[in-house]
This record gives C-alpha cells, structure tokens and sequence, in this order.
C-alpha cells in the first residue's frame, strides 16, 4: 500500500467509527464538543501511527483505545484542577464524581447515545443552517471542506459557522440531552425539518452541478434510517424516511442521457429502484401503524407512494392523490400545495376542474414569481385546447424559471402550442 | 455508492460459530443504526435450492443441479451504502476480521461490488415537484 492509500484507508476507518467514537465519549466526558476534539484528536494519532505500523486489525479498538486514553487524561487533570481550586478556595468538601467505567460505558447500547447526539446536533437553540452543518459533520462524517462543497459556501464560512454553533453548545449549559415524552416529539420536529432540508439540498439541486450533491440524499437517508432506529415510536419519523426513500428511488429516471430532466409522466418505471421503494412503503406502513397518516411527512410519503404503486402513469389513483393534498392543504395551508392539488384534479377530473383552481390562484403574491404556476396553467389550457393561452402562459414561466434545463423544456412546450395553434389554422 | 458483499466458501459443511454469529450480529447491530447496512440475508447452497438459467450455443438452458463443480458454494449477501470503494474496503475488511478471530480454520471469499445507482444528476425533476 502506497502512503496515500494508508491515509485514504484511515480516513475512511475513522469516518465508519467516528458517530460511535463521539457517542461513546460524550457519555464518558458529558460533553459533546470535547468528544469531538477528542475523536478528531484520535484521528491525527492514526495518521501519524498507521503508515509505520499498519493498519491494525481492529482499527476501531484502536482509535476508540486512543480516544479514551486522551480523554482519561482530560478527566485527570480536570480533577487535579478541581481539588487545587477547592485547597485554594477551601470551600466545602464536593467529591468529583467517581470516574465513570469507561469500558462499561462503551459497551453499552449505542442507540440512545446516537439520539442524544442527533439532539444535540439539532439544538433548536442552533440556526437551521448551523445544525444542518453540525449534523453532517458528527453523525455522517463529513469533513468541513465537504460541508462548504455540499452548501456551496465558503469554508472558511463554513468552519466559523461551526465553531460558533459548538461554542453556543457549550455556553448553553443544555450540550447533552434527549428529551422523553411529548418534549421528544416536539423536539424531533427541528431534527426532522433539517433532515429533510439536507435531502433537498440534494435532490432538488436548485442551484450548481457539484458531485457532491446526490450525496446529500444519501447522508439525509442515512440520518433518517438512523432516526427510526433510535426512535421508533415516532410515526412521523418513520413518515420522512418513507418520503426520501421513495423520492430517491427514482434519483435514476429523473434525467435523460443528456442531463435533462424527465417528467414524472414521462419517467421509465423499470429505471425506478424497486428495492428503495419497497423500503420505502414498509416505512410508510410503520408510520400509518403509529397513527401518523395526518403527518405532514407521512401525508407527503403517501403521495409520492401514488406513484411509486403505479406500474404506469395510467394505473395512478390520482383521486387518492388530491384527496392527500387536501388533508395536506389542511394541515399547511400553501398556495404550492393548492397547485399540486390542482394538477392531481386535473388528472382525475378533468383540465377544466383544475383550472378553476389555478386561476384562483393567480392572485397569490407567493406565486407571483413561481414559474411552476405558469407550467400548470399551460398544461391545462393545452389540454383543453386553448393554445393561444396556453402558449402565452409558457411563455411566462420561461420567464421566471431559474433552471436552464427547466427553461429549455418550457421553451418546447411553448413552441408546441405555437405550433398546434398554426396546425388549427 | 450502493456497495453488494457476496460472500461465499468452499466449505459448505460448515455454518458460523456461536462467535462467529455473536461478532456478526454486533458489527450488523453496528452498521444498521449508524444508517449503512440497508439489506442482508443468507444463500442456501445452490444444490440443495437454487437454479441456473444460461445461455450456451444461442440456446437458453435451465441447469438444476447436481452441480458438481459449484455445489460446495454457500454464502450471504449484504447491500450497504457507502461514501466510496475505500469505506466499502474497510467495511469488507472488518466483516472478514470477524471470520478470521471467530472461526479458525475457515476459508472464503467475501466479493466487494458496486451496484449501478444513478451517478451525479444536477438536474431539477420539473414533473416531481408539480406533481408529486
């Protein structure tokens, strides 16, 4: 092995272990952001050690040997700082807590520790873009360089935003904990909301092509298969993972050879990934079965699950479809959702239906600039025959789409109302 | 990276030790909650359940056994995510380790390979968003 092989293979080690490296030692030290510098601590120790030595045959022992060694010594010198400030201060006798028995501790059943970290990491005291950060960093590993990347900031930006975010951690007072009961359910609502942003991050890649994005979905699944693991009581984390799962099973048919995207309409179904989607329905059962149907993730899962149940495009319960956008609307009240629950009605009643919807909709100063507006509208006045205005209102969302592909494919289909107009002619 | 563990022995007499299974069932433990492992289930040797559909000649063959040369073979199989081919190295190499301390004597085979997933699309799903 070549010494940068050693180096890639260490990293990769330490990525594997570190979310139980940092688990372990916050249980040990009681502190979060001292398990991390420790983790990271362990880290340096490989890299200077193992392209001597070899890789040694349980690297995770070892690192996690190395961890604890350090932290030991922490605990130690915290101590002798205690008993020097209590001689100096004389003040009544308050026996340091007894070393807790690492080994102990470490054997110990990681599920709860990795909830608490997930907790910690999405602190609501935390910015939703400092507790994305934090999560990518402690539960997927990802260095800071590959966060700046993923976000498209900075790293310098990136690495600030951390710091602070572990600093604001610490002054807290509040760096370790898992909340029980109804306070854990209100709580997961922050986890799950900035589960869910990463995952979009990289599914909807509204912004640059970096590689690094469809990595995203995956570091979001992951979290998210995590979560229903550590709690799973909860339907509507149960509800999120159904709806990455099926959303990332058709990651494979979104786009053509050329990088241009494919309507779902228009998606091979045989690209989609069947193993996914079966995942993802089991989680979409799990989360019907703890009484989440009414969850704004789980209703979200439902739907998609329309989709991913139909063999073809034919088969879609569309009814199903807008009566889930209602319960949605409800729940959220979104002129976006209206609009998609305008296009499941028009799919199950008819164009003229749906667009009594879309036009009411026109007025909303929310979708004033949405291009998706113009999109929907077109496609209905399409269908109805209407291609003056059916052209004109392509013509409008072309205006507002942000994406270039996007763009290039409304451009065509204004071009085809254009020309069925001249056909009529 | 969607990454598929095949692992198979010559040694078809031989089912893992109470260890063995015990390390296994620690390092799965592991790697389901840290959100890795998505599925794993074992193979029964092909001679005693299995089938082979080939193509020899231009003609297609079922061969139901006995297979005289294959029908020591029996394995498992496990579908992980990985970030990249050296995570799902160390991954391999850790899940043989086990067989090595926890199995004297074994031999095998454990294969490492990626399943074709969608690589990097930038592209924004116009039909997905409006629509579902």
């Amino acid at each position: 092995m070549t010494a940068a092989d050693v180096n890639r293979t260490i990293l990769a080690v330490w990525r594997i272990e570190q979310p139980c490296l940092i688990t372990g030692l916050s249980r040990m030290l009681r502190d979060v952001t001292l398990a991390e510098d420790l983790t990271q601590e362990a880290l340096v120790a490989a890299l200077e050690h193992w392209p001597v030595t070899g890789v040694p045959d349980k690297p995770g022992a070892w690192l996690m040997a190395t961890a604890k060694r350090r932290a030991l010594d922490d605990l130690r010198r915290r101590r002798m700082l205690a008993r020097k400030h209590e001689m100096l201060t004389r003040e009544q006798e308050q026996e340091q807590q007894a070393m807790p028995d690492p080994d102990a501790a470490l054997d110990d059943d990681i599920g709860d520790e990795l909830l608490r970290l997930i907790f910690t990491a999405c602190h609501p005291k935390l910015s939703r873009e400092a507790r994305a950060a934090l999560a990518l960093r402690m539960i997927c590993g990802l260095t800071t360089e590959e966060i700046a990347r993923a976000f498209l900031q900075p790293e310098a930006t990136i690495a600030q935003r951390i710091v602070r975010a572990k600093r604001t951690l610490s002054e807290s007072g509040l760096t370790y904990e898992a909340p029980r009961g109804a306070e854990l359910s209100e709580r997961l609502a922050s986890v799950l909301e900035v589960v869910y942003l990463i995952f979009n991050e990289g599914y909807t890649a509204a912004r640059g092509d970096e590689w690094l994005r469809p990595q995203l979905c995956n570091d979001a699944l992951r979290m998210g298969r995590v979560l229903t693991l550590v709690a799973p009581q909860e339907a509507e984390a149960h509800g999120l993972l159904a709806l990455m799962e099926l959303n990332a099973s058709r990651l494979a048919a979104r786009t053509d050879a050329a990088g241009d995207p494919i309507l779902l309409m228009d998606q091979n179904r045989a690209r989609w990934d069947r193993l996914q989607i079966r995942r993802g329905l089991l989680a979409l059962a799990r989360a019907h079965d703890l009484g989440g149907g009414q969850g704004f993730y789980t209703l979200q899962a439902a739907i998609v699950a329309c989709h991913a149940r139909a063999k073809t495009p034919a088969d879609t319960d569309w009814p199903r479809v807008a009566k889930l956008y209602a319960e949605l609307a409800a729940l959220v009240r979104s002129p976006v959702i209206e609009l998609n629950r305008a296009v499941a009605i028009g799919m199950a009643e008819g164009p003229a239906t749906a667009l009594v919807i879309v036009d009411q909709l026109a007025h909303e100063p929310a979708l004033k600039n949405y291009h998706l507006l113009g999109s929907v509208r077109g496609d209905l006045l399409y269908k109805l025959g209407r291609f003056a205005e059916a052209h004109a209102a392509f013509e409008v969302a072309v205006k507002l789409a942000g994406n270039k592909r996007e763009r290039e494919l409304l451009m065509r289909r204004a071009d085809e109302a254009r020309d069925a107009m001249t056909i009529i002619r | 990276m969607r990454i598929m563990y095949i692992v198979t022995s010559p040694q078809s007499d031989r089912g893992p030790t109470p260890a063995l299974m015990e390390a296994m069932g620690k390092l799965a433990d592991r790697e389901i909650k840290a959100g890795r492992m998505l599925d794993t289930g074992g193979l029964m040797p092909i001679a005693m359940a299995g089938a082979q559909v080939r193509i020899t000649d231009g003609k297609l063959g079922v061969i139901d056994g006995p297979f005289v040369e294959t029908k020591e073979l029996i394995g498992g199989y496990a579908i992980f995510e990985h970030r990249d081919m050296e995570e799902a190295m160390a991954g391999a190499r850790e899940f043989m380790q086990l067989h090595l301390e926890h199995m004297p004597g074994w031999e095998g085979t454990c294969e490492v390979r990626v399943m074709a997933t969608p690589g990097v699309d930038g592209a924004c799903d116009v039909g997905a968003r409006a629509h579902a």
